[in-house]
């Protein structure tokens, strides 16, 4: 029988929830023979090869592609399960969200201190900017959520263990973290 | 700054003895001097007052009619209330930007006029209602306003002065349109404060307590027992504190007492000071009736002049009480006690942490008795007339009468003071509501009805309120004002937790969801758990009850939400092209998708 596959994205965040992923340590190992990673930035396939069993989304939305890729997962993927601050909340990168997008970029790029001849870069390849940066269950549906930031590795072995049996995912009290 | 500003402001911190608890006389003070609290006078009042200057910014920043920036010479507030709403104010609104040339938030260049939007200012029967340089005009049409407009930037005040010179000079029409035997029969001044001299402080509340009076502020606590509580309170001095900043959108009772029977209402608070061993009774008169403060000064030093306030009132010898009026400054949550008590502290109107209750710790920490207007009114009528004769009125746990400010769309609106237990169907007859859909019970902290509710009775056994019914007549649209109320008190919300000031804003984002027909199921399930948590988990009486127009709606009224759902599962909140709109017009492309979403 084929092993479930699991996908994971990083979009509006820091990496730090893939990095806690990374941190069930020799865990890893065991998951490994659980599962096959399709789409990841940890093997780097950059496109959906066919049904996910559990997608893992980490970080805020907060451009066109990062919508994209939203979408995609939430087309590929049986069961999405959103991580961390920024996917739950917009976190630290929706700090933005209480300027106008405008003043954004001219800040970062035309009037910032450390900024000579500045220009705002408009390269087509450069996805388009959201006008705030979303928490991801406002722009798909959401099937289960892992707070902290990030989330302790306890937290991501105890979903992805629960979901894979088929059970329903609980998160002890000693991983269940808002910070 | 100059110095002679300096040793002005310096001046009015001295005419308030410097206390700290004055601080919202001296902002108010300094800014009818300057226009405005600039942070240069902060840093002079707070150097007077040997306080940090944060602590005059923080309050300062709290309220809506102080100001740290200069605003225009008049400052035009319109009156935003459902109520007001209703009766065509956004035209009246229109006419005003056109008329000043600015929109509503600006100041014009000439700095002659600020236009705003504040909160219910207690003239729902006569809305749309505006303060002019705190001048209340009512009925407004958007054929007053270039005249207004005119009128201010030649200099000349709003409003007419009225013809005796003894009322207020502001164009109120009264509206008392059903006077009842309690509040609104004849007064004979001095009858309540004698009949109380006979008694011994004990038997005063023996009596409250015997006629069964219970607060009208809407929570009903029993009066007597409240005073009995805070005559046992041990403390170096017990305050009486009148609670009359009605903000309860549709509330305008207590501008009907204030202006018709303001001495009822002083003989109630003397009373309450002789029970609970008072000397000094506070006022706290919401800054929208700053009409009434020179007229209600008046009937104060009448009443000292005929010894019903001062030294040995009534004969009573040792009996020393006084009446100070606190001028509120525009802030809803200050009608809840605890609120009302740091404002009058001179701090920002945040609510404490109860307990301790303010029968043993309320005022400068002392034990103080917070009642209404109306039940102060009470007060001095039971003691006039006897517990009996009280009791004998009303229903068994609801004695006496209520004052209803009715408002909305009935052909009489006004106040009228009914017997408790009237039928809310006979009150529509009563105000000529032939075609309601709905009405809103206690204002929207209290409970929206539907028709089949009609049969129930006004009292605490049943529908409980503070005074304020609201009608909606068949072609309003009840979500509509759903959001308007949750956008109230979004408004009003002192930000202080998380469930009210982040919840409302939630609850405000769904139903506009649903007001747009993208809502669903889900998104009702997600209304009412939102709405119970603010209720369960916030600190105050505003958050507790800032969920009710979305809760009470939903329960008594689910149609109007379920007729506007999507069948669908699931509807994001997010709309790709707005989410989008900003981003293309700076890039100036359009977005390429990768593949079919």
């Amino acid at each position: 029988m084929a092993k479930p596959k699991v996908a994971t994205t990083h979009m509006a965040g820091c990496f730090g929830c893939h990095m806690s992923l990374l941190d069930i340590d020799e865990r890893l190992v065991q998951l490994i023979e659980l599962v096959d990673f399709d789409k990841s930035p940890i093997d780097d396939i950059k496109r959906f090869t066919g049904p996910v069993d559990v997608g893992i989304i980490e970080g805020g939305c907060s451009s066109q592609e990062n919508y994209e890729v939203l979408k995609m997962f939430r087309k590929h993927c049986k069961v999405l399960v959103a991580v961390g601050e920024c996917a739950l909340t917009g976190g630290i990168p929706a700090m933005r969200n209480t300027v106008p997008l405008k003043e954004c970029m001219e800040e970062a790029y035309l009037k910032g201190p450390s900024v000579v001849d500045g220009v705002i870069p408009n390269d087509p390849d450069i996805p388009l900017m959201l006008d705030k940066v979303y928490p991801v269950h406002e722009v798909v549906k959401i099937d289960y959520f892992i707070p902290g930031c990030p989330p302790p590795a306890d937290a991501f072995w105890q979903v992805l263990t629960a979901l894979l049996a088929g059970k329903e995912p609980v998160i002890t009290y000693e991983a269940l973290k808002y910070d | 700054m100059s110095q002679t500003q300096k040793s002005v402001i310096a001046g009015i911190v001295k005419k308030y003895n410097k206390a700290r608890h004055r601080l919202m006389d001296i902002a108010r003070d300094v800014q009818a001097q300057y226009g405005c609290i600039s942070d240069e006078s902060a840093k002079t009042i707070a150097d007077e007052l040997g306080i940090p200057f944060v602590e005059v910014i923080d309050m300062v920043s709290f309220y809506y009619f102080l100001s740290r920036e200069q605003k225009g010479k008049s400052v035009i507030r319109l009156s935003d209330s459902v109520v007001d709403r209703m009766s065509g104010n956004r035209e009246v609104a229109k006419a005003f930007e056109k008329a000043a040339g600015i929109p509503f938030g600006g100041t014009t260049a000439d700095g002659a006029i600020t236009l705003e939007y504040t909160s219910d200012i207690g003239m729902c029967d006569q809305a749309p209602a505006a303060l002019v340089n705190g001048m209340v005009m009512t009925k407004l049409c958007p054929e007053d306003v270039p005249r207004i407009v005119d009128g201010l930037k030649k200099g000349k005040p709003p409003g007419e002065k009225a013809k005796d010179g003894v009322r207020p000079d502001a164009r109120v029409d009264l509206n008392l349109i059903q006077p009842g035997e309690v509040i609104f029969s004849p007064v004979e001044r001095g009858a309540a404060v004698r009949a109380m001299a006979n008694l011994s402080p004990e038997e005063v509340i023996d009596t409250v307590t015997k006629s069964g009076l219970r607060g009208r502020g809407g929570a009903g606590f029993p009066t007597g027992m409240k005073w009995s509580f805070c005559r046992k309170a041990k403390g170096e001095q017990h305050y009486v504190i009148c609670n009359a900043d009605e903000g309860e959108p549709g509330t305008f009772k207590d501008r009907v007492v204030l202006t018709e029977v303001p001495d009822l209402l002083f003989a109630g608070m003397t009373i309450a000071g002789y029970a609970i061993g008072a000397a000094e009774g506070v006022l706290y008169l919401r800054g929208e009736y700053g009409y009434l403060l020179s007229y209600l000064e008046q009937v104060l030093a009448r009443r000292r002049h005929l010894g019903l306030l001062g030294e040995n009132i009534a004969g009573k010898e040792g009996f020393d009480f006084d009446i100070r009026i606190q001028m509120g400054a525009g802030a809803y949550v200050c009608g809840e006690e605890s609120s009302l008590i740091e404002s009058l502290e001179g701090k920002r109107g945040a609510p404490r942490d109860r307990p301790p209750y303010p029968v043993t710790k309320g005022y400068m920490n002392q034990p103080s008795a917070v009642n209404n207007v109306e039940t102060l009114c009470c007060v001095a009528r039971i003691l006039e007339k006897g517990a009996d004769w009280f009791k004998a009125i009303g229903t068994k746990d609801s004695t006496g009468t209520k004052l209803l400010s009715v408002s909305g769309d009935c052909k009489r609106p006004g106040v009228y003071e009914v017997e408790f237990g009237l039928l809310v169907d006979e009150l529509l007859d009563l105000v000529g509501a032939d075609d309601a859909q709905a009405v809103q019970i206690g204002g929207p902290s209290g409970s929206c009805i539907a028709p089949k509710d009609f049969g129930r009775k006004i009292c605490f056994e049943d529908l409980p309120t503070g005074g304020s019914v609201i009608v909606f007549g068949k072609n309003r649209d009840m979500l509509e004002i759903v959001r308007e109320f949750t956008e109230f008190f979004i408004e009003e919300s002192c930000g202080w937790c998380a469930p009210c000031r982040v919840g409302t804003t939630l609850l405000k984002l769904m139903l506009e969801k649903v007001i747009e027909g993208r809502g669903t199921k889900a998104d009702l399930a997600d209304l009412e758990n939102i709405g119970e948590t603010i209720k369960a988990m916030s600190r105050c009486g505003l958050g507790q009850t800032a969920a009710n127009p979305v809760l009470t709606t939903l329960k008594n009224m689910p149609e109007i939400y379920r007729a506007r759902l999507k069948a669908e599962e699931f509807v994001p909140p997010f709309q790709i092209d707005k989410a989008l709109a900003d981003g293309i017009a700076i890039a100036g492309r359009e977005p390429v998708w990768e593949e079919e979403l």
